[in-house]
């Protein structure tokens, strides 16, 4: 049978395998080095996080046990066996994850506000001077730096243990992440209409109000949903500070062993997130149709 | 000189019928859902114990804080703050690692292309999505009482709850993946693992090399704060200034955390221009 692939002659096949080989050497000494790199990485890591893997290998008895015992009961059946139970506190935690809601929605809406305020000083095309953008965008940056939880720990002990620390530690937090998502937006908008604008005289604010606000309002309010669903997690352990919400009643139960309202609460919780993901994902679709869900 | 011509409003309103009479619930929709907004907000402000009196001596003790603060001094504990931190980074890091390794088989199972029964990918998801509804400090806390206090709980935490990311961001770029070279190796006589290893992981490896580098970046962040739980790290320490309301060494412990993030941001963007290319901008 003849090849309908032509062969080329042997001295120029080995000339081009010659020069396939080393390419493909080169890769694989990339590859190894690489490798090795971040193998050393690992290793270093391992010892300075203090890994032991035979207490992992120990203990992780513990943790399936664990499992098993916060679905439990104190009478020793499995929990959802008595439903009634298990949830037996599920009036005043509802109650708490209500809180919890209502903390992250306080919180984002302020932080949307202030980010909104803050946006268009921070973004490359619509900031009226340099420096202001150099320091609305260093004070973004901070505020989005420092974990939500820090500034909960100094608010509590400046504005006393309660949810309103929890809220204005979501604020500035939602602020500084919202801002330079928003400021993004508005890089992307399309400058003519500032231009159409301007070219009637206006001034810098009505060229935001009329020209820049109608491009990204909507980007603008899918931002702030997708802030919402993320600050509802991040509310929910608020609580472990002191900072109000679900989590004093978690950090309470898991610290005490109350190991079926471990589960109780977790399960509220998780159950809690998944309804607020659908519902924004639902409020997003509703808002701006298909194209915002991708 | 000419004058604009007076508009015929009853005209106008005749032959746009839909602009000028749109139904009640499409005109109210907007200030209904501002109102209902702003309501929820004012709820909360009340039923949250906001009020006035408590903001301004908020903020004035803040002002004193914050005062307190400069400038910033480690003391003497500078040593014990560096391995504070170094410890930090590698919770991070080791936790990513473990994550990325243990999800990459299990999201094979949740991706459409690979598993086509819903009935074997659906729980899967659930569970994926189970473990991310639960924060990364719950699960530090969860491991405390496992493995006992200290940074390898603190591993472990990032890397369960990473686990449920990675597995969701995994599963979704196996299903972005090109289905031709797939077909190619099929066609090759290549059976499903083959598929997998010669047709998908070399579209997809820098992808998911990408997303590993960019959940070290933000797990950095993570690791900073579940010391506060006693999972180790500079959080353990930021937390204990902070109750003993020593100000100077908690804006110290900030700073540090601000640069070893910046840093941590610069080196993984290196990484992932030199993995991914040009390609990862867009």
């Amino acid at each position: 049978m003849t090849s309908a692939v032509s062969t080329l002659p042997a001295q120029q096949l080995a000339a081009l395998n010659a020069a396939y080989r080393r390419a493909v050497a080169r890769k694989r000494l990339h590859m190894t080095v690489g490798a090795a790199v971040f193998c050393a990485a690992l290793i270093i890591a391992g010892i300075g996080a203090e890994v032991n893997f035979r207490t992992l290998f120990t203990y992780f008895g513990n943790f399936i046990s664990y499992f098993d015992r916060i679905l439990t009961l104190d009478t020793g059946a499995r929990v959802w066996t008595d439903v009634g139970e298990w949830l037996w506190g599920w009036q005043k935690w509802l109650w708490m994850l209500g809180e919890t809601i209502l903390i992250s929605y306080v919180g984002t809406l302020m932080g949307a506000v202030l980010a909104f305020a803050a946006n268009f000083f921070a973004a490359e095309n619509t900031s009226p001077a340099p420096w202001l953008r150099f320091l609305t965008r260093r004070l973004l940056e901070f505020a989005r730096t420092v974990p939500g939880i820090v500034f909960a720990l100094i608010f509590v002990i400046a504005f006393g243990l309660g949810p309103m620390a929890g809220v204005l530690a979501i604020a500035i937090h939602s602020t500084g992440a919202l801002g330079k998502q928003f400021s993004e937006i508005v890089e992307n908008a399309d400058m003519k209409p500032v231009e159409g604008v301007r070219a009637t005289g206006a001034g810098w604010l009505s060229c935001m109000r009329f020209a820049v606000l109608p491009q990204v309002a909507a980007g603008y309010a899918s931002y702030a949903l997708l802030r919402f669903e993320i600050n509802v997690r991040e509310a929910s352990v608020m609580g472990f500070v002191g900072a109000g919400g679900i989590g004093q009643e978690l950090v309470v139960a898991i610290r005490k062993f109350y190991y079926s309202d471990v589960s109780a609460i977790l399960l509220m919780i998780v159950l809690t997130v998944f309804c607020i993901d659908i519902g924004t994902g639902w409020v997003r679709g509703r808002l701006f149709g298909k194209e915002a869900r991708t | 000189m000419s004058r604009l011509p007076t508009p015929d409003r009853l005209a106008l309103r005749a032959r746009y019928p839909q602009i000028f009479d749109r139904p009640a619930s499409a005109r109210l929709a907007t200030p209904v859902v501002l109102l209902l907004a702003v309501g929820i907000f004012l709820f909360g402000l009340v039923d949250l114990e906001f009020s006035p009196a408590r903001l301004l001596a908020g903020l004035h003790q803040l002002g004193w804080i914050s005062l307190m603060m400069v400038p910033p001094d480690p003391g003497s504990s500078l040593p014990i703050y560096l391995q504070a931190l170094g410890e930090t980074l590698s919770i991070a890091l080791l936790g990513t690692t473990l994550a990325a390794v243990l999800a990459l088989p299990v999201s094979l199972l949740a991706a459409r292309n690979i598993v086509p029964s819903a009935i074997l990918r659906f729980p899967v998801r659930r569970v994926f999505d189970t473990i991310r509804g639960v924060d990364t400090l719950i699960w530090a806390l969860v491991w405390i009482n496992v493995v006992g206090l200290g940074p390898f709980a603190g591993v472990l935490a990032i890397a369960v709850s990473d686990f449920g990311s990675f597995g969701k961001l995994f599963s979704e770029a196996f299903e972005g993946a090109d289905r031709k070279q797939v077909e190619g190796i099929r066609a090759s006589g290549g059976n499903a693992l083959h598929e997998i290893r010669f047709g998908l992981m070399p579209q997809v490896l820098p992808v998911i090399a990408g997303q590993v580098l960019y959940f070290i970046e933000s797990n950095t962040r993570s690791a900073t704060i579940i010391g506060i739980v006693g999972a180790g790290g500079i959080g353990l320490q930021l937390a204990e200034q902070i109750r003993v309301l020593e100000w100077q060494k908690v804006s110290f412990l900030i700073l540090m955390i601000l640069v070893a993030v910046a840093a941590i941001d610069w080196i993984s963007g290196k990484l992932r221009f030199a993995i991914i290319g040009s390609r990862a901008v867009a």
